[in-house]
């Protein structure tokens, strides 16, 4: 078998196998499902709720999605503003550290006094909670122009705004993008932290009307969805970064 | 023949400077139009910060500097500039890294669009004269050492400037790659009549490629010598193995070994 091959079976095979030991285990050692359910009982919760598990889970992609698209936004906005004024980075860099030092499970009871029960809360625990590496990574890339290029444009009577245009955003993007793969799971936490504390619908508020009934294979089930849906989203987050900067993983910036 | 870079009596201190040490002081030099000037010294002496300020990217504290006929008090938007790094930008390709002056200098800059054409054309040709015939297509990264230098050469000389400034270019290429080089500038120099400034420590490689050597003393750098290099041209490699090439070399670090034991 070639490397290649090897490399495309390796994830099956060590996801398979986590969940057969995980069965296995369960088995030999006769562990109450009240405790650890085996993944034969857990796929067997799932099938059986898989209507309220399908619609819980729409909801929640949905608030996720729409919070890590604010996020994407105010993200760039003001890791470019970050990026391009040594002011406004100097200035802002303790704001966004101590806010992001915040547990956002502890900002959801405010979003409830200002918006209620409902969809915002868990859209905006979303965005609070991953637009951060986004800004930092936008900001990063952007700062990080090479003097010489810097030189180069400048003494051609380039401006701020042209160097910018030109050279510092493209060369961010590998970092953008990266910090998506992260902003993405991220938003996934801020979604079902909010549904569990302040909505009637999504799987975090399924998960917490199953545990109040110790339902706990319908728990475990949501657990698993909530899972196959980041890993879902990570791998189209890592698709559009290969085919969009494949550049630089193949350049010296990579190296670098 | 008239002077196109006249630099006055400047002495300037960065603002970071933390000993408020000047990095060149007294500055005099005079460099006439079309005309091929080396500046040679020890490392820190200020050659990077001489750059910049002949391009505007840096104002003198004391003194004057004209180019052009103009006193410098912006960029001044008629340099082609390369470095020791060919800083290309991974995500173009060679050929649009080479355009990219263009898409900020004016007139190009609003032609750009409309004469696309014309100006990949004359890129193509520029890469054909430095050896790079055909290789636009391909992305820098893909290019060697040596190749990416020659296509940093193609993007500092796009927009025709009338001044280009090579910040120790062929620093980190091996000697074999940066002899064919030294040909290329060789050529390009005669070809476009360009007024070049070259900043290096490759003692030989000023005697080769200038009319006129400047020496520069430790920080704070001063000018310790001028030397005009009388070779004619065009010169070919060889002259750089005739004794009068080895006198020039050997009195170029005599300049040299003083400016350092003076600091």
């Amino acid at each position: 078998m070639t490397v290649k091959r090897q490399l495309v079976l390796a994830p099956w095979i060590f996801t398979i196998g986590f969940f057969a030991i995980w069965e296995i285990i369960c088995r030999g050692f006769g562990i109450s499902s009240f405790i650890l359910p085996a993944p034969s009982t857990i796929m067997a919760a799932t099938w059986e709720y898989r209507n309220q598990l399908a619609y819980h889970a729409m909801h929640t992609l949905w608030m996720t999605l729409a919070g890590f698209g604010l996020a994407v936004v105010f993200g760039l906005l003001l890791g470019v503003a970050l990026g391009a004024s040594r002011l406004i980075n100097a200035g802002t860099y303790p704001l966004l550290v101590g806010f992001n030092s915040i547990p956002k499970v502890a900002v959801v009871p405010i979003l409830v006094f200002w918006f209620g029960v409902g969809w915002v809360p868990p859209v905006m625990t979303a965005f609070l909670i991953s637009f951060f590496p986004i800004v930092v990574n936008v900001a990063t890339g952007i700062s990080t122009v090479e003097p010489e290029m810097e030189d180069v444009l400048r003494a051609l009577g380039a401006s701020k705004r042209d160097i910018i245009l030109k050279v510092g955003l493209p060369r961010a993007m590998p970092y953008f993008f990266g910090s998506l793969k992260v902003a993405i799971t991220l938003a996934y936490v801020g979604s079902v932290i909010g549904e569990q504390n302040a909505s009637n619908v999504g799987i975090g508020n399924l998960l917490t009307r199953a545990s109040a009934a110790f339902e706990v294979p319908l728990v475990w089930a949501a657990l698993v969805v909530l899972a196959v849906l980041g890993v879902v989203m990570y791998m189209i987050t890592a698709f559009v970064e290969q085919s969009t900067t494949g550049w630089a993983q193949r350049s010296q910036m990579a190296n670098a | 023949m008239r002077t196109f870079v006249d630099i006055h009596d400047v002495t300037h201190v960065y603002a970071r400077a933390e000993d408020g040490l000047p990095a060149v002081e007294r500055l005099n030099i005079k460099i006439q139009e079309g005309e091929f000037a080396a500046i040679v010294g020890p490392s820190g002496c200020g050659k990077s910060t001489l750059m910049k300020l002949a391009t505007g990217l840096q104002f003198p504290k004391k003194g004057t500097v004209v180019v052009d006929g103009r006193q410098v008090g912006a960029p001044v938007k008629l340099a082609g500039m390369a470095f020791q790094n060919p800083t290309m930008l991974p995500w173009r390709t060679t050929l649009d890294n080479i355009l990219l002056p263009l898409e900020i200098v004016e007139p190009h800059r609003s032609r750009l669009r409309r004469h696309k054409a014309e100006y990949v054309a004359k890129a193509e040709a520029l890469l054909a004269q430095v050896g790079l015939k055909g290789q636009g297509h391909r992305f820098p990264w893909q290019l060697s050492g040596g190749m990416q230098q020659r296509a940093s050469l193609c993007r500092a000389l796009i927009h025709e400037p009338k001044l280009l400034m090579l910040d120790e270019p062929f620093g980190a290429l091996d000697s074999f790659t940066r002899e064919e080089l030294w040909c290329v500038i060789r050529d390009l120099h005669a070809a476009q009549g360009v007024t070049v400034i070259l900043v290096t420590h490759d003692l030989r490689e000023a005697a080769f490629l200038a009319d006129r050597i400047f020496c520069m003393s430790a920080r704070p750098g001063r000018i310790v010598a001028e030397r005009e290099v009388a070779f004619p041209r065009p010169r070919d490699l060889e002259i750089t193995y005739t004794p009068e090439f080895s006198d020039l070399v050997h009195e170029l670090r005599g300049h040299i070994a003083q400016a350092r034991k003076a600091a």
